[in-house]
């Protein structure tokens, strides 16, 4: 044999040629392979080099960059000396594709962003398209709490996963597991209610899909009985444990200033001291019905940050509870917008099969009313128009602002729909909060921000 | 920057055409006729908001006293001012964006410390206008929203990058020209920051096809979505 193959090669004094080398690969100079070498000499060959620096990729296929995020980092050693995300390799072209579709459909869309946050993503989408329409206020009572009801209880399984991978890329495991553990329970609340685990496009313009079942209510509080209990299982893991503060205390650093500066908002603006909540600060909804905290920090690291998403959990609960009540006590209502040139005369239930049109409905449309089949048909197909202008609605989602710029020009389907993902302006903090830590900070700062790339890149 | 300052307002201020953004005829997008609907003959036309009069209402007035006070060649840089659906936009002339921006972060009286990103829209209609750029800004201190609003040409692309004033700018002016092909001169690095580096195209404009391909059902082809039937 004549060839020199990977095992072959004569220890690690052959580093002139690569054997995997393509034609298009760089021929000059001193080439780097990682097979057939070794480690000690090659270290040590580094070390001796004039720039002691090296270039490596973390991601975008390493389990603990959170999906697909790339963090290409220049370190000496193991200090980190200089950072840059590359982002994209999510990209699905998700505001493009809204503008060949009806308005309605486009929440089926934008559900998909921000996967972990679904339910924020709809709304702030429909609360833009609402106020385009001006029918802000006509939406019913119920829908809205319905709304908020299901917003809260992603914030807890949102924050449910930040916890649980934060944990589990320091070797927290237990951390892992119970997180996803406790998701999974409102997971299947969000089956229940939506039919749907993940995905749901359950908050439509003018309202909700459909109404909660019958033992709606009921799981809701079992619900928030066991999770009013568990959330102690993550005090009392984590907050006071020695080796959990070892590696979070005073790691991903990042003052008010260096927020404003960068555009930061959500756990990490908080952990700096500044209680900026919009819930608060600019209700929307009717948040301010409700009794809540906004948690804060003064400690701007990583554990000023984990601790909020752990507070802002229980008022979450807190929230859920006072919906349950308001929700129980309004009784049953309708929970779409009383116009039937927005609203579809079908209303969507959940059967043994799953989610469906309600057999009344169907039998309304199909048998009774001609007038319904004849809306049905146009706003299946056509869809409603909506006045042209263009609004920012933002919404305070797991992550921090959540801004949807809604523009119309009077037709049936958007004519633009952007995103101002919080994942995507939290991701700049990355370069911030790691240059001058070590490798394994990294790691650590990435979980704090907790971005979830189906936002980043949409 | 230069070549901006020297650039002809091919729209001067209050000239109410810039309103109409586009013209469409028809109804159903079916422009190559093929339209026997009888609807081939409408025209309708597309406006924005017309720009709003003295006083604004609520707090705008402050905002737009504050700023006028601030910053002299007020009158000059505002092509005009839009109120609509609770909102305050201030159309900018593009010269003007960068020291209207550091006004608007600087001022006491203003204090708009955050910028939400800047939204691309394109209307290909609106000539000499076909790019507008949107940026959503926020103040802590006085719990208020406003937004910026540019246009610039597609023969002349660029628009100032507000990266010096508010560097949370840094990706959302990537992501613009990623999908528009606005160049915000100035920045430090415009490199693309969704698509891959070497793709040609700037995807969400609008003379950018979507791709799509025709869906097979039940034996039928249904077509992709862009080649649909829509209602204009």
């Amino acid at each position: 044999m004549t060839t020199t193959g990977p095992y072959e090669t004569e220890g690690a004094a052959d580093t002139d040629t690569d054997p995997y080398a393509e034609s298009r690969a760089t021929t000059e100079g001193r080439v780097y392979t990682v097979s057939g070498g070794d480690w000690d000499a090659f270290a040590a060959e580094a070390a001796e080099m004039a720039e002691g620096s090296l270039v490596v990729n973390m991601g975008p296929q390493h389990p603990s960059t959170h999906g697909v995020l790339r963090l290409i980092l220049q370190i000496e050693g193991e200090t980190v000396t200089d950072t840059r995300c590359g982002v994209g390799y999510l990209h699905t072209g998700i505001e493009k594709n809204l503008e060949f579709r009806t308005w309605t459909q486009g929440v089926t869309f934008v559900t998909r962003m921000d996967y972990l946050s679904p339910f924020y993503n709809e709304t702030a989408y429909c609360m833009g398209v609402e106020r385009l329409l001006g029918i802000t206020d006509e939406i019913p009572e119920r829908a809205r709490l319905i709304r908020i009801l299901m917003m809260e209880l992603n914030r807890i399984s949102s924050h449910l996963v930040a916890i649980a991978t934060g944990g589990m890329e320091i070797g927290a495991l237990t951390v892992m597991t119970i997180g996803f553990r406790e998701r999974e329970l409102v997971l299947d609340l969000f089956e229940l209610i939506t039919g749907l685990r993940l995905n749901h496009a359950y908050i439509r313009p003018g309202g909700v899909a459909n109404d909660l079942p019958a033992d709606g209510i009921e799981k809701i509080r079992d619900f928030h009985t066991l999770m009013s209990r568990r959330v102690f299982d993550y005090i009392k893991l984590c907050n006071e444990n020695p080796i959990f503060k070892g590696r979070l205390v005073d790691v991903g650093y990042l003052d008010l200033a260096g927020c404003m500066a960068l555009g930061i908002t959500g756990p990490i603006l908080r952990s700096t001291g500044l209680p900026w909540d919009l819930r608060k600060t600019q209700p929307y909804l009717g948040y301010d019905e409700f009794e809540f905290d906004v948690p804060t920090r003064d400690t701007c690291d990583a554990y000023g940050r984990f601790r909020i998403r752990l507070d802002e959990m229980i008022e979450s609960l807190r929230i859920v509870k006072q919906v349950a009540d308001r929700l129980e006590e309004a009784g049953p209502g309708p929970v779409m917008v009383d116009d039937p040139k927005i609203a579809w005369p079908a209303q969507l239930s959940i059967g043994s099969d799953g989610q469906g049109n309600s057999r009344a409905h169907i039998n309304k449309i199909m048998n009774e009313s001609m007038e319904a089949l004849i809306h049905h048909f146009k706003l299946v197909t056509e869809g409603f128009s909506v006045p042209a202008g263009q609004v920012y609605s933002a919404v305070e989602s797991p992550k921090g602002e959540l801004g949807v710029s809604v523009v119309s020009d009077g037709g049936t389907r958007p004519y633009r729909v952007h995103y101002r993902d919080p994942s995507f302006t939290n991701l700049q903090a990355v370069g911030a909060m790691c240059e001058g830590a070590q490798i394994a900070d990294v790691i650590v700062a990435v979980a704090s921000i907790d971005p979830v790339m189906g936002g980043v890149d949409r | 920057m230069s070549e901006h300052e020297t650039t002809p307002e091919v729209v001067p201020a209050g000239t109410p055409t810039i309103d109409v953004v586009d013209v469409r005829s028809g109804m159903f997008g079916a422009g190559d006729g093929g339209d026997t609907s009888g609807f081939g003959g409408l025209v309708r036309t597309v406006s924005v908001a017309p720009a709003a009069s003295r006083p604004y209402g609520g707090w705008f007035d402050e905002v737009a006293d504050a700023l006028e006070r601030a910053y002299p060649q007020f009158a000059e840089a505002i092509e005009k001012v839009v109120v609509e659906f609770d909102e305050i936009t201030l159309h900018i002339r593009r010269q003007h964006l960068r020291e209207v921006a550091q006004v608007l972060r600087d001022d006491a009286a203003l204090r708009f410390e955050m910028c939400m990103g800047v939204s691309g829209v394109h209307w290909p209609g609106d000539a000499d206008r076909e790019l507008h750029a949107v940026y959503p800004l926020l103040s802590y201190t006085h719990n208020r929203r406003i937004k910026l609003e540019v246009s610039c040409p597609d023969s002349d692309p660029h628009i100032p990058s507000l990266y010096d004033v508010y560097p949370t700018n840094d990706w959302h002016e990537r992501e613009t020209y990623d999908f528009f092909g606005i160049i915000f001169d100035g920045h430090p690095s415009l490199t693309r920051v969704l698509m891959p580096d070497d793709w040609s195209g700037h995807p969400q404009r609008k003379d950018y096809t979507l791709g799509g391909i025709p869906v097979e059902y039940k034996g039928a082809e249904i077509a992709p979505p862009d080649e649909r039937r829509h209602y204009s």
